[in-house]
């Protein structure tokens, strides 16, 4: 599978990452250059074969369902690049 | 006696002994940092007074007899530990205001057995490299250099700071994080020791995300040893990570006595892939025979699935890394680029704050992920990747342990291998398959180049038998009397 412009641009939108013009090109044979390398998976027969998530060998841990962390806002926020009181502030969404 | 060219272990046996004072130590540190950092590059952040704060506390517990092997030792942290009150920066622009208000559980748990932090080590941007030129802070500079040759070579990557201030002294060792070789690799490249232990063996809580079924934490010094003296107080248990493993933490300083009579050894047929240099071949085959010597079986084995480990890891990593890495939209933390409304603000703040490499990946995650692909990509290397820990499993059936090489061929310089993206992949070919099935796997110094070059080798082991990894590491590093030094140090 190869990739063109548009779909570079669909994925750069679906990233959330501005790219301009001239970045397209070069973003469409770098990231097509990686998709031709890893289509020799295709050889591989996985019939029946479970696809595996994560590389712990173990089952999923569980834990009471109780609060055990809180009354941080001051630390949490912090790192906010914009603030309102106890808020993180964003530019305005609904007009 | 030099304060720089020591082993943790020398240096905590000297600690005890009051040959010299936590504070000494760390100052003469902090003064080689000073020195030798401006051209090296290996720390993006120093932290002297802090070290030198950190050493105090160190001194009166040594007199008070509380010590551990490790109090009063100095350490470089890799940049993608979050440290508290101590800017951490993943190596990105995206992170350059932040500091976070708590202390991942390896560094937490290091700063309580008395390591002193000397700074945050340089890195590949979000840990997405095998060079360290994608970092955000400048490319790392490697202290060793060709024969007759002063030209800049590259430290491996990710860990790359971590391994460049290590191997010319401006710390006695250090933590890394390897997610397909980020530790073994620029271990392999600058003559240290470097273990990415079983994951789930560190806790993965307070390191910056990059493909969270694969990263792990480990230790980089200059003898096996030290790694297992660090991975000790750096693994257990941690509740606040869901894939942390409930399971005691061995003596691994103990398994480094061990020895290898009676252990079995695989050889795995597909490591020996076309076009491998003649230096590398023959440096395995000594390690062969440096283990047959001390009594170990050696065994060939078959891993089918290996040449497929590198296709499987970029489809898989990046799929991890888009996922994890959405959370930087200039919203909670980081920079933040205003824009017209709030899609072009989280736009223009991703497109300033990641650097080429980081946006490659999280493009290739996005799309291996996006409806239609994910099935033919995603799906599809999450099976391989079954077959590839199935490979190992039915390996370690009939052996202990495996040798390969650590990577391809010694450092490189810096610009080379920059033609396109996989020339540069192609780095991580014999590490990335342990990281996929999850086993622990160590890099050890073995030789030199006929460029003069550090080359390593590597030990994989069984899911949660370091010890054994250990034990055949410390074998190689006897046999191998490692003790080149890089033209580069301090003194």
């Amino acid at each position: 599978m190869s990739l063109d412009s548009a779909t570079v641009r669909r994925i750069a939108k679906l990233a959330r990452i501005r790219v301009d013009d001239a970045e397209v090109g070069v973003l469409q044979t770098e990231l097509n250059a990686i998709l031709g390398y890893v289509d020799q998976l295709n050889e591989v027969n996985v019939e029946g074969v479970a696809p595996l998530s994560g590389g712990a060998q173990m089952a999923m841990r569980l834990r009471e369902d109780l609060v055990t962390d809180g009354e941080q806002a001051e630390n949490i926020l912090a790192n906010a690049p914009d603030r309102v009181g106890q808020f993180f502030a964003v530019p305005k969404v609904v007009e | 006696m030099s304060l720089l060219n020591l082993t943790i272990a020398q240096a905590s046996a000297a600690l005890a002994a009051k040959k010299f004072s936590a504070v000494e130590l760390t100052a003469a540190h902090n003064a080689a940092i000073a020195a030798l950092n401006p051209r090296l590059n290996a720390y993006i952040t120093t932290t002297p007074e802090l070290a030198l704060a950190q050493a105090q506390a160190a001194d009166a517990r040594i007199a008070a007899g509380t010590a551990t092997p490790l109090t009063g030792i100095p350490l470089a942290i890799k940049d993608l530990f979050c440290t508290a009150g101590v800017r951490t920066t993943a190596a990105s622009k995206i992170l350059e205001p932040f500091i976070p208000p708590y202390e991942s559980t390896v560094t937490r748990q290091l700063l309580e057995a008395g390591t002193i932090c000397l700074g945050k080590a340089n890195l590949d941007e979000f840990a997405m490299g095998s060079s360290n030129i994608t970092s955000g802070y400048g490319p790392v500079e490697n202290p060793w250099k060709r024969n007759g040759s002063d030209a800049k070579l590259v430290p491996g990557g990710s860990s790359g700071g971590s391994a460049a201030a290590v191997a010319a002294r401006l710390a006695l060792g250090a933590t890394g994080t390897d997610t397909g070789g980020s530790i073994r690799q620029p271990a392999s490249f600058t003559g240290l020791a470097g273990i990415k232990p079983t994951y789930g063996r560190c806790s993965r809580y307070g390191i910056v995300a990059f493909a969270s079924s694969l990263d792990q934490a480990g230790p980089m010094a200059r003898t096996v040893e030290d790694c297992a003296i660090l991975l000790g107080a750096m693994a257990g248990f941690d509740p606040h990570d869901s894939t942390s493993a409930e399971r005691a933490v061995p003596d691994f300083t103990a398994a480094t006595g061990r020895g290898v009579k009676g252990l079995r050894i695989g050889i795995p047929a597909e490591y020996r892939m076309d076009g491998m240099s003649g230096e590398i071949s023959a440096l395995w085959e000594k390690g062969v025979a440096w283990l047959r010597e001390q009594g170990a079986e050696i065994v060939d084995i078959s891993l089918p699935h290996t040449k497929y480990g590198l296709a499987v890891y970029y489809i898989v990593a990046p799929a991890e890394a888009s996922s994890n890495l959405a959370r930087y939209d200039g919203v909670r933390f980081g920079k933040r680029v205003d824009g017209e409304d709030l899609i072009d603000m989280y736009e223009r703040t991703r497109a300033a704050g990641f650097g080429p490499e980081v946006k490659r990946r999280i493009m290739i995650g996005t799309y291996v992920l996006s409806h239609g692909y994910y099935d033919a990509y995603y799906l599809k290397a999450q099976k391989v990747r079954n077959l590839i820990l199935r490979d190992f499993n039915n390996a370690f059936e009939k052996v202990d342990a495996i040798l390969t090489p650590t990577a391809p061929s010694a450092a490189f310089g810096l610009g080379e291998k920059m033609d396109d993206p996989v020339t540069m992949y192609l780095n991580d070919v014999f590490t990335v398959p342990a990281s996929l099935a999850g086993v622990p796997a160590m890099s050890i110094p073995a030789g030199l180049s006929a460029e003069g070059l550090p080359l390593g080798l590597q030990v994989i082991g069984k899911h949660f038998d370091e010890e054994t990894v250990f034990a055949v590491s410390a074998a190689l590093e006897r046999a191998a009397g490692f003790t080149a030094l890089p033209s580069v140090r301090a003194e």
